[in-house]
């Protein structure tokens, strides 16, 4: 069954590019909505629609913004996450080069709802071609009177501005982006104070998602209601789930909210290759708990994943398949972690390193037999120890890899340098029958 | 003020205090490697983690304030498991080098190792290498080996002096401690930062490889170097064998005082301790030729004595300092007294240079300039200035004149002063250190100095803060009270008092604002004289 699509919806039509295609496409006509309502109404709304955040945590973005504190005159801000940097994640990039004006028409309706008058948009330092688009398409909003002095002839005005990161990927962590914002060292801040109270430049500050910002349009369109019902419960509307690893079509989906986990891979995604059988998902993400084959009928939301003993993260779904050693992949994720640790706290600046070296010695054929426990220590020692959630991003896939895979863990330990020979997988993967948007 | 349980133990806390201070105050150590007070939280160490109940996850002490009713637990085995994970971390990539690093034996980390991890290292692999006895400053070296990543350094530069030289470089476990491009660690306060090193990655050029930490003496003593008298620790080395040279003072260290200079010291205070030891003058002398002490004073009384029996009390003079103690001012005020000597005056007869930052360090570079005018030694009417002094009895105006801790060869200039010393009558130096003019004077006396006795300054501020004796006087000299005790009894003065502490009991009996004044009461942190206004 064909799913309707609201977030790709413009995706294959470079006309929409241009503000004059998107407003073709029925662009802008949900702020125009937006800015006949009570500021007060549209938050209800989006709270009400289950709109969760999707950047990672899956945090309602209604709540969020009832967080802000009240209008005290001074300025307050949104800061948009456009630094998507976790493994397997490719939507936020997708949509801002496929869609930009679903992005500023997004920005533009939660500043009004927020009585925000600055938008920033941090932009991940490689996404040249994301960036160049979505500078082309706020030149054109400024110039269509979208953004401005009088957003499209109200009395509200609201100016969004762009910043490319510098390839940190933890300059994606809100705090962390705020500090790189303002022109420091991307470290996570302290918290408390939230951003919500003390964020850009000590002002009350919303953060959100790229994809979070771009349902906002839709939801406003089709009302609460009609964009929850296409979610399942407590998660609205439709998601965008980035498929790849080893299946026939990897890419970029738009389902229901309710899609399962085993419905992404083998019906959207086309199952296996040919003679391979899939042995484990990573459903969210490099950072989410790897599910084992047996645990793919969940459901792909925030909550039903949680349940399940992992997490929907940024919807980066990996599938691996019975060619690849379990080993060799978390030796690629680790060294992720550790290089993308910034250094901070103890447990995760050493910590990351540690397992590391750790892993790419048993990889290497030189592990001993009570490496395993010893990682599982080191994880214990690092998870919720820290300011930013980094460290229990870069425990969770040992933990999750040793639980569920330790036998081929026990086998590299064993065998020694006879499986350091072992490549990472025993062939290529064929080419993608379908890659793209789907 | 809430009140809380921390180990079982309840404590009520200043409001705002975090839970590393509301511990302290039931006596209970929570470890910590980033939270220094005078500094804003960093929360990067994880040292600190502790239990609270109704929270799933430990918390860091350094940025949880204290709350009522909270229920703190830092002795149970998930804190005792966290704090020991902690330090393997932070020991992981340690070069431990603690033989040949001058931290050793006042090192965190060697400290938490023994109190909260004594475990062998699980590392297999190789450690991380880093730049290692780097110069970045013309006081301090930086081992980014040793370094903990605590960003203490880093936020003082930022915070404290306001200079920002330092920052961290880099990511994740090669993250190294480094300056900013084009700057050196050169500010008035840069001596700071190895202090709050919680370990031996920033040591001091001045103190490095002269004597190991245990060897020395604690003084807890104020700095003479300016009108702002930072509280300071003042080591000492007493024994020939454990250090390298023969100085007997080694380092100089802020001690806090909320009042005066929070944590922090300048670096013109920090390093003029080496003056303790160099230059110093040993012996009494007549003329350069030295005599005992006793000869000295003896032929100081006479001279005393034949000037007021042919001219009176009004041809003596006596020049004192504001770089004395209060004690050592009041027994000559005292002194003058007995023998009705009105020309008596603190004058600042010594050369200095440098102005103030509107810190800490101040234009006035005499600690007690304030001591000696709530002592009414300062100037004032119908009394002559120091420079005036001078000026009469260059004329012949005085047939005495006893100069305490003045530089006159500087003041006047050389010839100016043979002169003066060629004069007919008594002219007597007292002085701490070697000079031209103390080796032409007529007659010369050497003065233990600040370090060598007890004693008390008062600031700018009007706080009154104690001196500790940190070693003996060099050579034959003594304390300026010691000196007028001497003569007093020597010239029929009733004796009075004996050492520091009766000379200044005598002088709060004497001086309003010093009522009810001991050097008990003054304490560790002084006592503001009673009609001062805090500046
Ligand atoms: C290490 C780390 C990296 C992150 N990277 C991103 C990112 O690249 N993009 C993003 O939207 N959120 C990222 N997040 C999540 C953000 O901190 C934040 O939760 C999110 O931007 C909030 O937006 P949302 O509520 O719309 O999801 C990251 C979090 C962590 C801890
Ligand atoms: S957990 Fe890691 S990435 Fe996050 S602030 Fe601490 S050191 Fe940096
Ligand atoms: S040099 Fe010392 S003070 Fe600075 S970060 Fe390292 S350990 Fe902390
Ligand atoms: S002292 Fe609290 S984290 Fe370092």
């Amino acid at each position: 069954m064909e799913t309707p699509r609201y977030l790709t919806r413009n995706f294959g039509n470079p006309g929409a590019l241009a503000h004059e295609g998107y407003v073709k496409s029925g662009g802008y006509q949900a702020l125009k909505k937006a800015l006949g309502m009570k500021p007060a109404d549209i938050i209800e709304e989006v709270k009400k629609g289950n709109l969760r955040g999707r950047g990672g945590a899956g945090f309602a973005a209604g709540v969020k913004w009832g967080f802000l504190p009240k209008d005290d005159g001074g300025p307050r801000y949104l800061a948009v996450n456009a630094d998507e940097g976790e493994p397997g994640t490719f939507k936020d990039r997708a949509l801002l080069e496929q869609d930009p004006h679903q992005l500023i028409e997004g920005i533009a309706i939660t500043c009004f709802a927020n009585g925000v008058h600055a938008a920033y948009v941090y932009v991940r330092g490689e996404f040249h071609k994301g960036r160049r688009t979505l500078e082309e398409a706020l030149r054109q909003a400024y110039q269509a009177g979208v953004l401005g002095k009088k957003v499209m002839g109200s009395d509200f005005s609201l100016d969004v501005h762009l910043h490319p990161g510098a390839g940190a990927y933890i300059c994606g962590e809100e705090t962390a982006l705020l500090e790189s914002l303002e022109g420091k060292k991307g470290f996570p801040r302290l918290k408390p104070p939230f951003p919500a109270v003390k964020g850009l430049f000590g002002r009350p500050t919303i953060i959100n998602n790229v994809e979070t910002l771009s349902c906002v349009p839709h939801l406003i369109s089709m009302g609460a209601e009609a964009w929850a019902a296409l979610g399942c419960e407590k998660n609205g509307g439709t998601k965008l789930y980035c498929l790849s690893g080893q299946v026939r079509k990897p890419g970029l989906y738009e389902l229901p909210h309710s899609t399962t986990l085993r419905q992404l891979v083998f019906e959207h995604g086309g199952g296996p290759r040919p003679g391979r059988s899939i042995k484990a998902v990573i459903p969210g993400g490099s950072s989410s708990p790897v599910l084992t084959e047996k645990e793919m009928d969940v459901r792909m939301d925030f909550d039903s994943l949680g349940k399940a003993g992992s997490m929907l993260g940024s919807a980066a779904t990996m599938a691996i398949d019975d060619s690849t050693s379990m080993v060799r992949l978390l030796q690629n994720v680790s060294r992720f972690y550790a290089h993308e640790s910034c250094g901070q706290c103890t447990p995760c600046r050493e910590g990351t390193h540690w397992m590391h070296k750790i892993i790419d010695r048993i990889a290497e054929g030189r592990g001993q037999a009570d490496d395993l426990d010893r990682l599982l220590d080191i994880c214990d020692n690092m998870a919720g120890k820290t300011i930013c959630v980094l460290a229990d991003a870069a425990v969770f896939p040992v933990q999750s890899f040793l639980r569920k895979f330790r036998a081929e863990f026990e086998e590299y330990i064993r065998k020694g340098r006879k499986m350091s020979l072992v490549g990472w997988t025993e062939e290529m993967p064929e080419a993608p029958t379908a890659a793209g948007i789907h | 003020m809430p009140k809380l349980t921390i180990d079982g133990k309840e404590v009520e806390v200043e409001k705002g205090a975090n839970l590393i201070l509301a511990a302290q105050a039931a006596g209970v150590e929570v470890p910590h490697f980033c939270y220094h007070p005078g500094l804003p939280v960093a929360g990067n160490c994880r040292m600190c983690l502790v239990e609270i109940e109704g929270s799933p996850k430990l918390q860091i002490g350094c940025n949880t304030p204290a709350a009522d009713g909270m229920v703190v637990k830092t002795d149970t085995p998930k804190v005792a498991k966290a704090r020991q994970g902690v330090m393997e971390f932070l020991l992981l990539n340690h070069p431990i080098d603690c033989p040949v690093c001058d931290c050793a034996g006042e090192c965190y980390l060697q400290d938490y190792y023994m109190l909260h991890d004594r475990a062998h290292s699980r590392l297999e692999e190789g450690k991380n290498k880093k730049k290692k006895a780097e110069d970045i400053g013309p006081h301090v070296m930086l081992d980014t080996e040793r370094c903990v990543l605590c960003s203490r350094c880093v936020r003082f530069t930022d915070f404290v002096s306001k200079s920002h030289e330092l920052g961290i470089f880099g990511r994740g476990s090669t993250e190294q401690i480094g300056l900013v491009e084009g700057a050196r660690l050169d500010n008035p306060y840069s001596g700071n930062v190895v202090d709050i090193c919680p370990v031996g990655a920033l040591t001091d050029k001045q103190f490095r490889f002269k004597s190991r930490p245990w060897y020395l003496e604690d003084a807890e003593t104020v700095c003479d170097g300016c009108s702002q008298g930072c509280n300071i620790v003042l080591n000492t080395n007493p024994n020939p064998y454990n250090k390298v040279g023969q100085a007997r003072a080694y380092r100089v260290y802020p001690r806090e005082n909320a009042q005066v200079n929070q944590f922090w010291i300048c670096d013109e205070g920090r390093y003029s301790y080496p003056s303790l030891d160099q230059g110093r003058a040993a012996r009494a002398a007549r003329r350069g030729l030295p005599i005992p002490w006793e000869e000295a004073v003896a032929e100081l009384a006479s001279g005393l004595k034949s000037a007021l029996d042919s001219g009176g009390p009004g041809s003596v003079a006596f020049l004192l300092s504001p770089r004395l103690t209060n004690e050592e001012l009041w027994a000559w005020a005292r002194l003058a007294r007995h023998l009705g000597v009105g020309q008596v005056e603190a004058g600042d007869g010594i050369k200095r240079t440098g102005g103030a930052d509107g810190y800490l360090i101040q234009a006035d570079k005499n600690p007690n300039s304030e001591g000696a005018r709530l002592l009414g030694l300062g100037p004032r009417a119908g009394v002559l200035g120091a420079r005036e002094v001078l000026k009469a009895a260059g004329e012949g105006k005085f047939s005495a004149l006893v100069a305490v801790e003045q530089d006159l060869g500087a003041v006047l200039g050389m010839p100016a002063f043979l002169e003066l010393a060629g004069r007919p009558g008594l002219l007597a130096l007292v002085n701490a250190h070697e000079s031209e003019a103390a080796s032409r004077a007529p007659l010369f006396l050497p003065r233990a100095v600040y370090a060598e006795q007890e004693g008390s300054f008062t600031n700018r501020q009007g706080r009154v803060q104690r001196l500790r004796k940190a070693m003996e006087p060099w050579g034959d000299s003594r304390p300026a009270f010691a000196l007028a005790l001497q003569l007093g009894s020597a010239l029929g003065q009733e004796p009075w008092a004996g050492d520091a502490e009766s000379v200044f009991l005598d002088l709060a009996r004497g001086v309003p604002e010093f009522k009810d004044m001991t050097h008990q009461a003054l304490g560790k942190s002084g006592l503001a004289v009673k009609s001062a206004v805090a500046a």
